[in-house]
């Protein structure tokens, strides 16, 4: 890459954390599906004279995440207001952290481009909380209106910061990867639920000015934006205009961002220490803070304990639930586990857009075992899979490997069966077999493969290609 | 069991904002069982209007009591209704309000004070037996002086805000106000105490009976409390209440708190920024009537708070933008915290060696109604009461006689959770002279 068109990214990522609490009032926080406004209370709509009390949850989980990602917690930290007029945020301040985080100056180590492993400086992680939502609303007989919803409000998030070590998109979707998975190793955070994170990326080329996107609310995104401005600014840089330090927003359907701020709509947030709550000094509450194993300690583990490649470790284990599942079924075959899983199982779950919960792990263990004992081909292994998934897919029942191979008599083709299919394939194609004998050994491949279209598949190939060959060669004689 | 308990309606010094026929109240033996306490209008009530005396809060009627309010009720109390106040808390004088002022019932051409004057004046008129007030710089004290009643501004965390609209979070304390020191030590005794829902609060409940013994007690005496712009004649009637005092056993020592040379300042500085965030959320939307649709809903609110919020709210909103304006930080909030913090370590530094400091509550006698039209004179007269709320210690205001027929209060402050102690000076003070 041209050196003087370096990329620089550095991220901000919200994550909202699930205690069972919103974080300054008793609310619950779990209003996934809930009428609007359901889950509210005079603290989280801000009614005047209500007054925030801290979640304790909340604090050992930011101390969990600060733990996991090697931060420092101060002796003493602080909330602050943050000041801005909007809808959707009751007191029209939202109680943040400023200049006295939680935590400050950890890393996360992630893969670069190249596969090296590389250390992604975080600044900082603070918390804080979420606004409510607002819907707008656009009718043919009326102008367009936005209704609010405080479900939402006061929902605890932590905001990750990082340095600016990020040197493309792909590295940056890495870390996000990364950072998911270590915060549901934490069992902190839900990636699945929607909007449970938020990124705002700053994005510059070496040497120009930074912009800041806004708005991005998933992991792909991350990268299209990323992507776009990449694109748009070394444009600029080609015709020799300036970059102009702004802030930009992410349209998440159209793939673009666009510049969203005029001069007198920028905010100044006019941060101060928020009184009505106590300073935090949470140091010592480190040392009751236990961490599981995390990502990277079970991805060696696997790759210990089961013999399996750097490769198939790292794809089990970037996902807490896949790792769970695979350890549950490793004990059939470990290596064989780990490629059907890995290799086959994640890519035929994502062509379905189904989750790995949706399948019951034993059924995938017997179909392991029945591959590792011969029973059924590889290629009739995947087959009785997407069966498999079809049905879990429509809510059915999901049936068991063994039924399905029988119900579509897809075991391995055996003994007899075998010499009676090819001896009606070689009568079947005298041509091939004439030219076989002739010296064209390429007909082998046209015969073999007219014995795995009259099987379906059930053939085992090795043996299949040794069978026919020695049948071939005993015409020859 | 509820019973009835018919209230004097008469409110012939406009104290009160809304009112009850008949308040409710339990037969449950409770220490204020009966007694009719009048609650400060920005105090939050369930199902009875709570204006901050504001036209922004037009219609507001909170879904919650306060904490303060919760324990009223239980302690048997009758809520008789909310009294008047300046809008938000915001004056000296109880003129900066939405419902006309309130006069003070020794002279009806003056001011009762502020801004808890409906509560003053309640209680001084005899409306009723006690009332809560809320004092950020001096709104307790300051109405208790110029009516002549007892007031009590608690140390900071003694007694939950939660559901006390908010002025000034950090400055801001409930307190009672009564005819005599014994009624505001047994109001008191009912809201003091921790509070989960306000976690500034300490766990320190109040349950004390006033000691008149003040042998070998220990008065600061600071020279700047009978300095410039304290009416002599206001010094002269507190010197005499000193000497009372020393006459009783106490003693006397003379000192300096040199740091409130910037209290004013610091204490205007906090005090606006905090309330610049904590009324912003008075936006049209959630609040007061529905607001005609224009432009654009950055006009519409722009509008609707420059209609319904009284000049000194925008002032103060405008000041304290401005002083947490980015650039202006540094010059104004994080220096105002500095001077804030050199009041406390002064008031900490004189209350170690002596048991508490003396002085005027007020620097003057109540003004006349319309008297103070220029703000920044206003904002001088709270010279002697804003130091204590830097410094979040305990201050009660005691009448000590008359200047031209109207009452001269004299402050009590002691160090931190020593609400106790200045009770028992107060109370020695007024068994004293009775």
């Amino acid at each position: 890459m041209d050196h003087d068109q370096q990329v620089i990214i550095g991220l901000e990522i919200h994550c909202q954390l699930k205690t069972k609490t919103k974080l300054f009032c008793g609310c619950s926080a779990d209003f996934q599906g809930a009428p609007p406004n359901t889950h509210c209370c005079p603290i989280c709509l801000g009614l005047p004279g209500a007054m925030p009390r801290l979640n304790k949850q909340a604090v050992i989980y930011a101390l969990k995440v600060a733990k996991a990602l090697n931060l420092e917690v101060p002796e003493y930290s602080e909330f602050s207001r943050k000041n801005y007029f909007y809808p959707d945020l009751p007191k029209a301040y939202q109680i943040s952290q400023y200049d006295k985080p939680i935590a400050e100056k950890g890393y996360l180590e992630i893969e670069d481009d190249e596969g090296h492993t590389k250390i992604v400086r975080i600044t900082r992680i603070h918390l804080e909380e979420d606004p409510g939502r607002l819907v707008h609303k656009t009718g043919r007989d009326r102008a367009g209106y936005s209704l609010v919803d405080y479900n939402r409000s006061s929902i605890p998030l932590i905001e990750i910061v990082t340095e600016p070590d990020l040197r493309s998109p792909k590295e940056a979707r890495r870390f996000l990867n990364k950072l998911r998975s270590t915060l549901e190793y934490l069992e902190v955070f839900d990636g699945e639920r929607e909007g449970s994170i938020r990124v705002d990326a700053n994005i510059s080329i070496k040497g120009h000015n930074r912009v800041e996107c806004k708005n991005i609310s998933s992991y792909k995104g991350v990268e299209k934006a990323l992507n776009f401005e990449i694109t748009r600014q070394r444009n600029l840089i080609r015709r020799g205009q300036y970059i102009t330090r702004e802030t930009r927003h992410f349209m998440e359907g159209r793939g673009i961002t666009t510049s969203s701020r005029s001069k007198e709509e920028e905010n100044d947030y006019r941060y101060f220490p928020e009184p009505d709550l106590r300073p935090l000094r949470v140091r010592s509450w480190l040392d009751d803070v236990e961490l599981p194993e995390l990502p990277d300690a079970r991805r060696d583990r696997f790759m210990r304990d089961y013999g399996i490649s750097v490769n198939h470790a790292r794809t089990l284990t970037g996902d807490l639930k896949v790792a769970n599942f695979y350890e549950q079924i490793a004990g059939v075959d470990p290596k064989l586990a780990a490629t059907w899983v890995a290799d086959i199982l994640l890519g035929e779950l994502n062509y379905r857009s189904m989750k790995i919960d949706q399948v019951p792990p034993i059924n995938i263990g017997d179909l392991i075992a029945l591959i590792r004992d011969d029973a059924i081909t590889d290629k009739s292994g995947v087959e009785v899979m997407r069966t498999m998934l079809d049905h879990c897919l429509n809510d059915e029942d999901c049936p068991m490997p063994a039924d399905i191979v029988e119900e579509t008599g897809l075991a391995k083709v055996k003994g007899g069966e075998f010499d009676a299919i090819i001896a009606s394939v070689v009568e079947a194609n005298p041509q091939a077999v004439s030219d076989y004998l002739a010296g064209k050994k390429g007909a082998l491949n046209f015969l073999v493969g007219q014995v795995m279209k009259e099987t379906r598949g059930r053939a085992d190939p090795k043996v299949l290609n040794a069978q026919m060959s020695t049948y071939l060669d005993t015409l020859e004689v | 069991m509820e019973g009835g308990y018919i209230f004097d309606e008469k409110d012939r010094h406009n104290a009160f904002i809304s009112t009850l026929d008949l308040a409710l109240f339990e037969t449950n033996g409770g220490p204020l069982e009966g007694i009719a306490v009048a609650v400060k209008d920005n105090i939050s009530t369930a199902g009875m209007p709570t204006t901050c005396a504001s036209r922004i809060l037009e219609g507001y009627v909170p879904p919650y009591d306060a904490h303060v309010v919760t324990l009223l009720r239980q302690a048997g109390a009758a809520i008789v209704g909310k009294t008047n106040m300046d809008e938000f808390g915001m004056g000296t004088t109880t003129e900066n309000s939405a419902f006309g002022p309130t006069t003070n019932p020794v002279d009806p051409g003056r001011v009762p004070g502020g801004s808890s004057g409906g509560s003053a004046a309640a209680v001084a008129s005899g409306m009723v037996d006690m009332a809560l007030g809320s004092d950020t710089g001096g709104s307790i004290r300051c109405p208790a002086a110029f009516c002549g009643v007892v007031g009590l501004k608690p140390t900071f965390g003694r007694v939950s805000r939660y559901g006390l609209i908010a002025y000034s979070n950090s400055l801001e304390q409930i307190g009672p106000l009564g005819k005599t020191v014994t009624d505001v030590n047994t109001l008191m005794s009912v809201i003091a105490g921790p509070d989960a829902r306000d976690s500034t609060t300490y766990d320190r409940p109040y349950d004390h009976t006033p000691d008149p013994d003040v042998k070998g007690l220990r008065i600061a005496v600071p020279e700047e409390f009978f300095g410039e712009g304290v009416d002599p004649a206001v010094s002269a009637k507190v010197q005499n209440a000193i000497a009372t005092l020393e006459g009783l056993g106490a003693e006397t020592i003379e000192c300096s708190i040199p740091s409130m040379t910037y209290a004013l300042a610091a204490y205007y500085v906090t005090c606006t920024s905090e309330a610049s965030s904590n009324l912003a959320r008075f936006d049209g939307v959630r609040y007061g009537p529905e607001v005609p649709a224009v432009r654009s809903w950055h006009d519409e609110f722009k509008t609707y708070r420059g209609e319904r919020f009284g000049k000194e709210v925008q002032r103060r909103i405008l000041l304290g933008t401005f002083a947490l304006s980015a650039g202006y930080y540094g010059k104004y909030y994080a220096k105002a915290q500095v001077a804030r913090e050199n009041v406390r370590r002064d008031f900490i530094r004189v209350l170690k060696d002596t048991d508490v400091i003396a002085g005027p509550t007020m620097p003057s006698i109540a003004f006349h109604l319309g008297e103070k039209s220029d703000p920044l004179s206003m904002y001088l007269a709270d010279i002697l009461t804003v130091p204590a709320n830097l410094a979040g210690v305990p201050a009660i205001s005691v009448p000590c006689g008359t200047v031209d027929r109207m009452p001269v209060g004299l402050q009590i402050i002691g160090p931190h959770f020593a609400d106790e102690k200045v009770m028992d000076v107060a109370y020695a003070f007024e068994q004293e002279v009775a």
